[in-house]
């Protein structure tokens, strides 16, 4: 569907040259969420509107349904992009237009009749629940509902692929999940593949089927976000990771027990799929005479299943110790020693 | 009583040079608009990194904007005379004006169509790009109406900067309340002239601005 080939993109700023994008090669597939996760700067920005063509690249191919994009100019190029829509962290909404007037000028510009553009926001307006606020101005409108706005706007010529910048960034939790719930639910629906890039886990989590983590321009790492979770590679992705596994105080609590009793051994757990969802640690404790304490536990939900993780510290006989830890990889859980005494 | 405080005032020609006043300031705004808003479009699209990204015609219309921008209104009437004499077949009378009346305010009127335009947020012209919009689209559809509060006030002041300039008309014989108050009150010593002619200025000025505030509020929904 979309397959990068060795795109770079360099840009020029006052004689120094900054590499936004290098050597990116990545394959996204028809009908899937696809995630592109990054820190400010990484390039992820750039690469998103690559795709669009808002950035031509400085070499490499893009092709989008055997499209390819950067040769495209002029009215070819504007017909592009009217199938390739966009929803941005701001909104971007025309301010001096109504909700229904903002959702209309992709119409306008696709050049449709007043009839079927009437009758095709009233769709929109319902799909993406703002029924009833047609007449009002973005002004009178939270930042969801402004989302809301910006993504009916996008859906309007039935486009095949939708990019979010950051769509959820200017967000709140809650909003958040409502528009990831919307992002899911457009996508099961219509069929419509989604490229999203974000610095937030979270949304990679919730609603990405692949992953692509990207640092200083180049993608570290790539794959379904189940496997990525389970066995990151990159120390980036560990760190992205960690934002939605840590609860932020894991070292001082393991510190405090490491004190308090220091003959223990503590040991990390990741659970992953139906794992998550069976008594492991009742049988380790029924089998072996150690003592468990649980220093944090802690499951995400992606897509394709649970990942869990779980902090214990074992003491008791070191013997047993060692037998308890091979019952648990027995048993498909991967474990990790964090501390030795 | 109006004619116990104001002895000297001749209404036939108070109201006439009224009615000068009036078509001088009105045709002059509306070409003032027309134009500047050509010019202040040139002048941001040839911007760098704009649609129309251009750097010797942003110098050159920006140098363009600069010069008559700079150049006294009263000097700009009489260099402007060979101009105003192919275009409206005469030097003298309230039409003579006009060409220099709107060279001296487009320019101006531009740098705020300018300015105007910078406030706009970026990030709505870029989802006008990726929606497909034509650059004729953009301006129309978003530049303008995007920037069209900012626009109104703009032109509002101009066109009371413009009431001001018709008083300097005077010196082509374009007739007008300054030109009234000047020849008929001052030259001839009868005060009431000038300050009848004053006042009806500053009303002229006030309905201007009220009008112009008016729109303003009616057109921001931000």
């Amino acid at each position: 569907m979309i397959q990068l080939t060795n795109v770079h993109k360099r840009f020029q700023l006052n004689r120094s040259e900054i590499v936004a994008v290098d050597d990116v090669t990545l394959a996204i597939e028809e009908g899937e969420i696809f995630g592109v996760i990054g820190y400010s700067g990484a390039g992820k920005s750039t690469l998103i509107r690559l795709l669009n063509g808002l950035e031509t690249p400085t070499s490499g191919s893009i092709m989008i349904h055997g499209q390819e994009m950067t040769t495209l100019k002029g009215a070819g190029l504007r017909n592009a992009r009217q199938k390739i829509s966009m929803i941005f962290q701001h909104f971007n909404l025309l301010w001096s237009r109504t909700v229904e007037e903002n959702i209309m000028f992709p119409l306008e510009i696709a050049g449709v009749k007043k009839s079927a553009r009437k009758q095709k926001v009233k769709e929109l307006i319902d799909l993406v629940g703002l029924t009833g606020r047609e007449q009002a101005y973005p002004s009178q409108l939270s930042g969801g509902q402004k989302q809301r706005v910006g993504i009916a706007r996008a859906l309007a010529n039935d486009p095949e692929v939708l990019l979010c910048d950051e769509a959820t960034s200017a967000l709140d939790p809650e909003t958040t999940n409502a528009i990831l719930d919307l992002l899911t639910d457009i996508n099961e629906r219509l069929g419509l593949t989604i490229v999203l890039i974000t610095h937030e886990m979270h949304v990679i989590r919730k609603i990405c089927h692949r992953v692509a983590v990207m640092e200083a321009g180049q993608v570290v790492e790539a794959g379904n976000v189940l496997d990525v979770f389970q066995s990151p590679q990159a120390d980036i992705t560990k760190r992205f990771i960690s934002q939605v596994t840590d609860t932020g105080d894991t070292d001082a609590a393991m510190a405090h027990l490491q004190e308090e009793s220091p003959h223990g051994k503590l040991i990390k757990l990741a659970f992953i799929g139906e794992r998550t969802e069976q008594p492991v640690l009742a049988e380790l404790i029924r089998t072996f005479s150690i003592d468990v304490n649980i220093v944090q536990g802690n499951i995400s939900t992606t897509r394709d299943g649970a990942y869990g993780t779980l902090v214990l510290q074992l003491v008791g006989d070191a013997a047993v110790i060692e037998e308890a830890i091979a019952f648990l990889d027995a048993n498909e859980v991967k474990t990790e020693v964090l501390i030795h005494d | 009583m109006i004619e116990q405080w104001f002895p000297n005032v001749n209404w036939d020609k108070m109201w006439q040079a009224t009615g000068e006043t009036l078509y001088m300031s009105a045709y002059s705004t509306v070409f003032t608009f027309i134009f500047g808003i050509a010019l202040g479009l040139l002048l941001f699209l040839t911007n760098p990194g704009q649609l129309w990204a251009n750097k010797i015609t942003n110098v050159f219309t920006g140098a363009f904007v600069n010069i008559f921008r700079s150049i006294p209104f009263i000097i700009l009437i009489i260099l402007l005379l060979p101009l105003t004499n192919l275009l409206i077949g005469s030097m003298r009378g309230p039409n003579a004006a006009l060409p220099a009346l709107i060279i001296g305010a487009a320019p101006f009127y531009g740098r705020m169509v300018l300015i105007a335009l910078q406030e706009i947020d970026k990030g709505v012209i870029e989802a006008a790009r990726s929606m497909g919009a034509k650059t004729s689209t953009i301006i129309f559809k978003v530049l303008l109406p995007e920037s069209m509060p900012a626009l109104v006030s703009g032109i509002t002041v101009t066109s009371i900067a413009l009431v001001g300039y018709t008083a300097m008309a005077g010196v082509i014989g374009a007739g007008g309340l300054g030109t009234l108050a000047y020849l008929e009150g001052f030259q001839r010593n009868r005060g009431d002239v000038t300050m009848m002619a004053t006042i009806l200025v500053l009303v002229i000025v006030f309905i201007i601005q009220f009008i112009g505030d008016f729109i303003v509020k009616r057109l921001d929904k931000r």
